[in-house]
């Protein structure tokens, strides 16, 4: 058993002068405040990466700094996915009451730096393969490109239908102050956006954004909210996708099943009463909402438009706006995610509130549809 | 210049395979077979790279990237003429773009 006792959440976008470091703390200060813990209460500390700060002993840098001497700290990395994967970790470290409280925080100043979107871009198409990809020029839209185009012949999927994926976490973002981007987009709008890497567009993308976010997971509650996680799981088929047993298949299902396994409930992600699902790209957003068993095959830009997914439908998605809309940087924007779904379940999303969320389904990615994360999240009665 | 484009094979379990590796990914076995590939294949999955990540690649961008098929029966990444589509025939070679040897694919 373990709880989300506190979460903390940055505005995305532009944090001009603020290194890695400076956002991380201040996440980790609105996450210690919320779960009403000081610095002597945490025994355990899970950061990600920072492209911006590629340190080899970023959670102790970061202790350091904060403040923090904790019995038990380090960094993980696995791409997109590593935000849940840290909440998995800290998940196990809490049920098998090896820690009472771990903080998990992630923060970097991805936009602001030197070289900005740049510079990044670069970095990233690094993690494909040094000598049979990466000196072709692939990008991280181009890999997903790939993808897109693929899914899209398979599945009778359009570009305009990916485009209602992104018109959707738009128009959840601009619910909220601290999204990157909150000026409503139209189909249109998508369609004619710059292209990136055909058929993706500008605005099928994730945004380069500053951000930080940060939660803490615990043995005990502290106060009021009572949100569990329940159960977590995982899944990794291939890092390249020159490698990947398929372009159509990859391993969320296999991830969710694992999860649901582990939670000994016979659950099906179709119970979720909230969904938080990794949005680098529309497509991915797609392929993981079909592939979790949230919509068949080819209907889920449909059912997007119909308003299955909004924040008044059935399965309210990433109300906060999600990586194409909140803002995306690193490891903290899948860390977002999951601050929106605890504050949905406590009742706190103010006017994004959506009905009811006892439970919650929550999925990330890292790579190319490589490395999968789940994450089942309940309320306790 | 133009070379062929290269895979491995496992003797004892016949597995094929293109990033480079001294052993079978699937088995084990050492000391895996490197062979030349026909250079026929079908296009799987195709992308144009509008937003180059490199100032060398910005330089040649728009471009086409292709996952093929090789006969042979792996899947590799490479460069193709613009308006290569799914299911299409190709053929193809290494050739040297950028400084670097890439496989390039055009229609049979």
């Amino acid at each position: 058993m373990s709880w989300i006792t506190g979460v903390g959440l940055l505005p995305f976008g532009r944090h001009e002068g603020k290194n890695t470091i400076d956002l991380m703390s201040e996440a980790a200060t609105l996450a210690l405040d919320d779960a009403g813990l000081k610095r002597g209460d945490i025994d355990g500390v899970l950061t990600g990466y920072a492209t911006t700060m590629p340190h080899i002993m970023l959670a102790t840098v970061f202790c350091e700094h904060f403040g923090l001497s904790p019995a038990y700290a380090h960094g993980l990395q696995v791409g997109g996915a590593t935000g849940f994967a840290m909440a998995m970790l800290a998940h196990e470290l809490v049920a098998a009451g090896r820690l009472k409280n771990v903080l998990v925080v992630a923060g970097e100043n991805r936009l602001s730096a030197p070289g900005g979107r740049d510079k990044i871009v670069e970095t990233l198409a690094q993690v494909g393969h040094p000598v049979h990809e990466v000196p072709l020029g692939p990008t991280i839209p181009a890999y997903y490109g790939l993808v897109a185009n693929r899914y899209m012949h398979e599945h009778g999927v359009s570009e305009a239908d990916l485009a209602e994926l992104a018109v959707l976490m738009r128009s959840n973002a601009a619910t909220h102050p601290g999204a990157q981007f909150r000026e409503l987009i139209t189909i249109a709008d998508v369609l004619a956006s710059k292209p990136i890497a055909r058929p993706l567009k500008l605005l099928d993308c994730c945004a380069t954004a500053d951000g930080a976010a940060a939660f803490v997971v615990s043995r005990e509650r502290t106060g009021e909210a009572a949100i569990r996680i329940i159960a977590a799981g995982q899944a990794h088929t291939h890092q390249h996708i020159s490698e990947a047993p398929s372009l159509t298949e990859f391993g969320a299902r296999l991830s969710m099943d694992r999860a649901i396994a582990a939670c000994g409930r016979k659950l099906a992600t179709t119970d979720a009463d909230y969904l938080a699902i990794y949005d680098s790209f529309t497509i991915t957003l797609v392929i993981l909402l079909e592939e979790l068993g949230l919509a068949p095959r080819g209907q889920s830009c449909r059912m997007a438009r119909e308003g299955y997914f909004s924040r008044t439908g059935t399965k309210p998605l990433n109300t906060h706006g999600g990586l194409m809309s909140y803002g995306h940087c690193g490891v903290a924007g899948a860390l977002a995610h999951l601050v929106e779904t605890q504050l949905q379940m406590t009742g706190r999303a103010g006017n994004r509130q959506v009905a009811d969320a006892g439970l919650a389904f929550l999925h990330g990615d890292g790579g190319v549809m490589s490395s999968h994360v789940s994450l089942i999240m309940e309320r306790q009665a | 210049m133009s070379d062929m484009i290269r895979y491995q094979r496992c003797t004892p379990c016949g597995h094929v395979w293109y990033f480079v590796r001294s052993f079978c990914p699937k088995c084990g076995t050492r000391e895996p077979q490197a062979l030349e590939a026909s250079g026929d294949g079908v296009v799987h999955a195709v992308t144009i790279v509008e937003r180059a990540p490199t100032p060398d690649m910005k330089a040649l961008a728009p471009y086409t990237l292709v996952m093929v098929d090789a006969a042979e029966g792996f899947r590799l990444m490479a460069h193709g003429t613009p308006g290569l589509a799914i299911d299409d025939r190709v053929s193809g070679s290494v050739v040297e773009l950028a400084g670097h040897p890439i496989p390039f694919f055009k229609r049979a």
